[in-house]
């Protein structure tokens, strides 16, 4: 069957089979930021935006996503154009073997656009779905966190008094 | 007690020397020590990682981020039962079934018993297993592999397959797998141990290792109390997000290519020659960008498989482990019943300390004897004791197998070591810290152990260079505030504890273990290093970098590193024993060193000037009083093209004659829940000594990290089994491993050290961290009710039985309430609370009396020690 989408602002026309995951379809189509952890949508490796929200896109079926956006990590940034968030996790010192980071920068993503000011709860809110066996996540937060600093501080938005991480 | 007479044969493998003079020898002789410059430009700063950009913006390729054309999908049919004989196998069905390629049973395979360990050859673990068995001795074990055009049809194929199976008694507890009764699992007669070690498969009976240093007997009649406890550290797994995966594909020279997540490439290359039976130059082994390993991916057990299937049709394969197979079928940590006996006196001096385990290696003996061997090593000469016994054994049972985890060993033995520590400061009546600052090992000294408990064989006699533990410990108090918390459970529903705990590793194994490096110079100026050490995320490429970068004397974003491909890079033993930094980057200054003379040589001759004359600076060579200069990228230019024309490049390698201990001292806080039994880990500090850290913010990921896979471990990673052995947990809904929500405040500090025999001062920190919070969570539950938990997890339902024991036996909380409500004193003076509360489980006078009755036979002499 066809499926279209918009993946990272490109209109794509994707030929799936009718139980294809959207994980899969993705990866297919060259999306390999998108990763298998455990395909059963615990560990949050696979997360890509659905139209601005966070989905486990190894539990999603293709087909499901008809006609709507998608975000993969790729689509956030590049090594010489990076997102706020991918050069916060840079600077952070949060990616190590760097598997979990397009899940987790997803689901930053999500929550940086939705709260631009969040709180380090927040962030540990966003995140609880993205598995990580090698950070810790402290730095991860810190990344997020410093992310929306620069973020705002480019938008002159205002922060408001951060709770203790 | 039964095995303590046995005698071991932990002998010197067998290496002959040659008799060659070292002025003429070929033979590299490695510096004992490194120079240390005046200065750090590299080294010793949080430089990027190098990798790190192409990581966060999905540009970075792991093994299944590439396209292959008509490649196959591999699945293995797992074992339903714990331990059987095939007795029939029949995969016409599921060879007809269309999308099938090949499938492959014991009968199609050839027969070559290995190991799947990824250590040094020869190893040393059993060589008890092979592609393929008639003998299935786990669930999840292998029965048959299906190479198909999708991973569904692969899938449906393997319910194809009809096997019968005669089911055979299994063995599940580590306790009784060595019984008479007890079913033999190894009882095929081809398997072995490749070097003379001791192997009694006939009783179950992996790997025995015994080790006396002075008389315990002895100690104990020397001390005061006489303490005994027997702790059972559980299974776990790595989880590793990005599972086990493997793409085998023939190249335009008809070799085999393994594309692999794995932390050892060229012993992989060496396992899966061996195991398929072709030479080594038929194979190559690339290690693309890795989801982490933790030590899961120290293990060869998806190559052999692909190259296979490749080998056999000719076409690409695929095999990517499920979740479900990495529980159930990869490797695990290896549980241990460990029992600890200890003599202490009044003073605050440690008597003896006998360590006896029984370690349970599953169906199969990776790593059996060396993870046994390291629960001594690499906690034992902590302490000072004169009377030192360490008798372990492992024991093969029909449960998941156990291999290389990250902590090695002294995750397991540590937990015990350390819990017992603060059951001997509390019998004493001495807090637990100043006990621990009384005994630990200090710089100058020596333990016996280092000599007498090698890998596999003889260690190596060392004393420490460099320890930075007693300010992991006073940092650690402060940011934990000890003083004011220690002994202060409050008086509600909810109580509160802190406890702590001493840690030391190895960095490397002393010498067993080789990196080697390779770079050459290009006419910019930049470098290309090769190497064969392994990164699976830990960032040793970029440290790596910053170590080449220091002794060239340019950035590290001028060296561009390409590491573990087997025919690209030269040898390294690959990512484990905590060897990276330590022994790989010893291998990089070797390397550079000789790149930076040939380079001063160069400029020289350009400059007219003296070799002698030049000095470096960041990518330039200048002539006496700076007068004149030349930059890297002229240098290799005429090199190249202009005059004497050469490559500036070396080759050079590494091995270490000492495996200098990284220190370090974690601290936890905790809320128990008296009604519940819950337990929130409210804080953790770790403090760790790793000598120089080369670069500091990923040294202190490696902490961050660590720590939290050991708080994980401590609270709630559990495997369940059912009666078969079938665990039926193999998913992260229900083996729970932290999330962010989960996480406590974790503190980490880094306290500078510098080891002279480590490049640039440095030490190892990959390991160490993952042992500290079972004892560290373990000591502050006993600080806040009383209770000693040696069954881990410390799950609720635990810690609310053990409430409720300890209010049976008329040891109510009540008395710690009690005694907390005493105007608080100085911590460091005051009676531990719980001391108090709760005398030790086991009294001392009843203690004192078993060891007497239990020590009949006369303590030997191990073969170590008769050695000296």
């Amino acid at each position: 069957m066809k499926l279209n989408t918009r993946i990272n602002g490109r209109d794509l026309c994707l030929e799936i089979k009718p139980n294809a995951t959207l994980l899969e379809t993705l990866r297919q189509a060259g999306f390999k930021s998108v990763k298998f952890g455990c395909g059963e949508g615990m560990c949050g490796a696979c997360a890509v935006l659905v139209d601005g929200k966070p989905r486990t896109s190894c539990i999603t079926l293709a087909g499901t996503v008809e006609g709507s956006e998608i975000l993969t990590v790729e689509g956030m940034g590049n090594p010489d154009q990076p997102h706020a968030l991918q050069q916060a996790f840079v600077d952070a010192g949060a990616t190590q073997c760097g598997y979990c980071n397009p899940g987790s920068l997803i689901a930053a993503k999500a929550l940086l656009d939705s709260n631009p000011n969040p709180t380090a709860e927040d962030v540990k809110d966003a995140l609880d779905g993205n598995l990580c066996r090698c950070s810790g996540y402290v730095k991860r937060i810190e990344a997020v966190l410093s992310a929306a600093d620069s973020t705002a501080s480019t938008t002159g938005q205002k922060k408001s008094t951060r709770g203790k991480k | 007690m039964a095995k303590t007479t046995k005698k071991t044969t932990v002998k010197k493998a067998a290496t002959v020397k040659p008799k060659v003079s070292p002025a003429i020898s070929p033979i590299p002789e490695a510096p004992r020590f490194f120079e240390k410059p005046e200065t750090f430009n590299q080294v010793s700063h949080s430089l990027t990682k190098v990798d790190a950009m192409g990581l966060a913006c999905g540009t970075q390729k792991y093994v299944a981020d590439v396209d292959f054309h008509n490649l196959l999908h591999i699945k293995v049919l797992g074992s339903p039962h714990p331990h059987a004989l095939i007795k029939s196998i029949d995969a016409s069905e599921a060879e007809k079934l269309p999308g099938v390629v090949a499938v492959f049973t014991w009968k199609d395979v050839p027969r070559v018993m290995r190991t799947t360990a990824g250590q040094g050859f020869p190893e040393p673990s059993p060589y008890d297993n092979c592609l393929l068995d008639n003998k299935v001795r786990f669930v999840g074990d292998r029965v048959a592999i299906v190479a198909a055009e999708s991973p569904e049809i692969a899938e449906e194929a393997c319910s194809l397959i009809k096997v019968q199976y005669q089911v055979l008694k299994a063995v599940f507890d580590p306790e009784k797998a060595r019984d008479k009764d007890a079913p033999v699992i190894h009882d095929e007669k081809d398997c072995r141990v490749p070097i003379p070690i001791f192997y009694d498969p006939k009783h179950n009976h992996c790997s025995h290792v015994e080790t006396r240093v002075g008389d315990v007997k002895k100690g104990f009649k020397q001390a005061d109390v006489v303490l005994e406890r027997t702790y059972y550290p559980h299974y776990a797994q790595h989880c590793a997000i990005e599972p086990h995966t493997c793409i085998a594909y023939l190249d335009e020279n008809d070799r085999l290519v393994l594309r692999s997540s794995t932390q050892v490439p060229f012993h992989a290359r060496r396992i899966t020659a061996q195991t398929l039976q072709i030479p080594i130059k038929k194979i190559r082994v690339i290690k693309p960008r890795i989801g982490g390993g933790f030590g899961g991916k120290q293990e060869v057990l998806l190559e052999d498989v692909c190259g296979l299937v490749t080998l056999k049709t000719r076409r690409p394969c695929i095999w990517a482990l499920t979740r479900a197979e990495e529980f159930m079928a990869a490797r695990t940590r290896h549980p241990m019943v460990v029992t600890i006996q200890s003599g202490v006196k009044k003073d605050g001096s440690i008597t003896a300390i006998s360590m006896r385990i029984i370690s349970n290696t599953g169906a199969y003996g990776s790593h059996a004897l060396t993870v046994l061997s390291n629960c001594g090593s690499k906690v034992l000469p902590l302490y000072r004791a004169d009377n030192i016994e360490f008798i372990g054994d492992t024991v093969y049972t029909n449960l998941p197998v156990a291999g290389a985890y990250r902590g090695y060993g002294a995750t397991q033995a540590a937990f015990a070591m350390e819990c017992q520590m603060d059951e001997m400061a509390e019998a004493i009546g001495m807090d637990p810290i100043k006990f621990r600052q009384l005994n630990h090992i200090k710089e100058g000294e020596s333990s016996p152990i280092f000599k007498a408990l090698g890998e596999g064989r003889e260690g190596v006699d060392m004393s420490i260079g460099s320890c930075g533990l007693e300010k992991c410990i006073s940092e650690g108090m402060k940011r934990i505030d000890w003083a004011k918390k220690y002994g202060k459970p409050g008086t509600g529903v909810k109580r509160r504890g802190v406890g702590m705990c001493c840690l030391m590793q190895g960095s490397s194994i002393p010498e067993i273990d080789m990196g080697a490096v390779f770079i050459k110079m290009n006419e910019d100026g930049s470098f290309n290093l090769l190497l064969g050490a392994t990164d699976l995320g830990t960032g040793s490429d970029t440290v790596m970098a910053q170590i080449a970068a220091e002794t060239l004397g340019c950035r590290h974003t001028d060296i561009l590193v390409y590491s573990s491909d087997t025919d690209m890079t030269p040898f390294d033993v690959g990512a484990y024993a905590s060897s990276t930094t330590y022994l790989s980057g010893g291998a990089v200054i070797n390397c550079a060193s000789k790149v930076r003379e040939q380079i001063v040589a160069v400029a020289a001759d350009m400059l007219g000037e003296k070799m002698q004359d030049i000095t470096i600076e960041e990518g330039a060579c200048y002539g006496k009083g700076r007068k004149s200069s030349v930059t890297f990228g002229q240098i290799c230019t005429y090199a190249m093209y202009e005059h004497k024309q050469f490559q500036i490049g070396a080759i050079a390698s590494h091995i270490s004659h000492a495996s200098p201990p990284p220190f370090a001292a974690h601290f936890a806080e905790v809320e128990v829940d008296t009604e519940t039994g819950e337990v929130k880990v409210l804080k953790y500090v770790a403090g760790v000594d790793c000598g120089n850290a080369i670069n500091p913010q990923l040294a202190d990921a490696q902490t961050q990290g660590a720590a939290l896979n050991g708080i994980s471990y401590a609270m709630t990673e559990e495997f369940i089994f059912s009666d078969n052995g079938r665990m039926l947990n193999p998913n992260f809904g229900n083996y729970k491993i932290f999330s962010t929500k989960d996480m406590p405040e974790i503190e980490t500090f880094l306290v500078p050290t510098y080891e002279k025999t480590g490049p640039y001062g440095a030490k190892s920190v990959s390991e160490i961290s993952i042992n500290g919070a079972l004892p560290a969570i373990g000591n502050a539950i006993r600080n806040a009710v009383g209770i000693r938990l040696t069954r881990p997890p410390f799950t609720a339902e635990k810690v609310l039985a053990a409430l409720k024991e300890q209010a049976k036996s008329g040891k109510k909380a009540s008395s710690v309430k009690a005694e907390t409500e005493k105007k608080p004193e100085k911590a460091s003076k005051k009676t531990p609370v719980a001391a108090k509360a709760e005398k030790p489980v086991k009294p001392a006078k009843p203690a004192a009396k078993k060891a007497k009755a239990s020590e009949k036979k006369p303590a030997k002499a191990t073969a170590a020690k008769k050695k000296k």
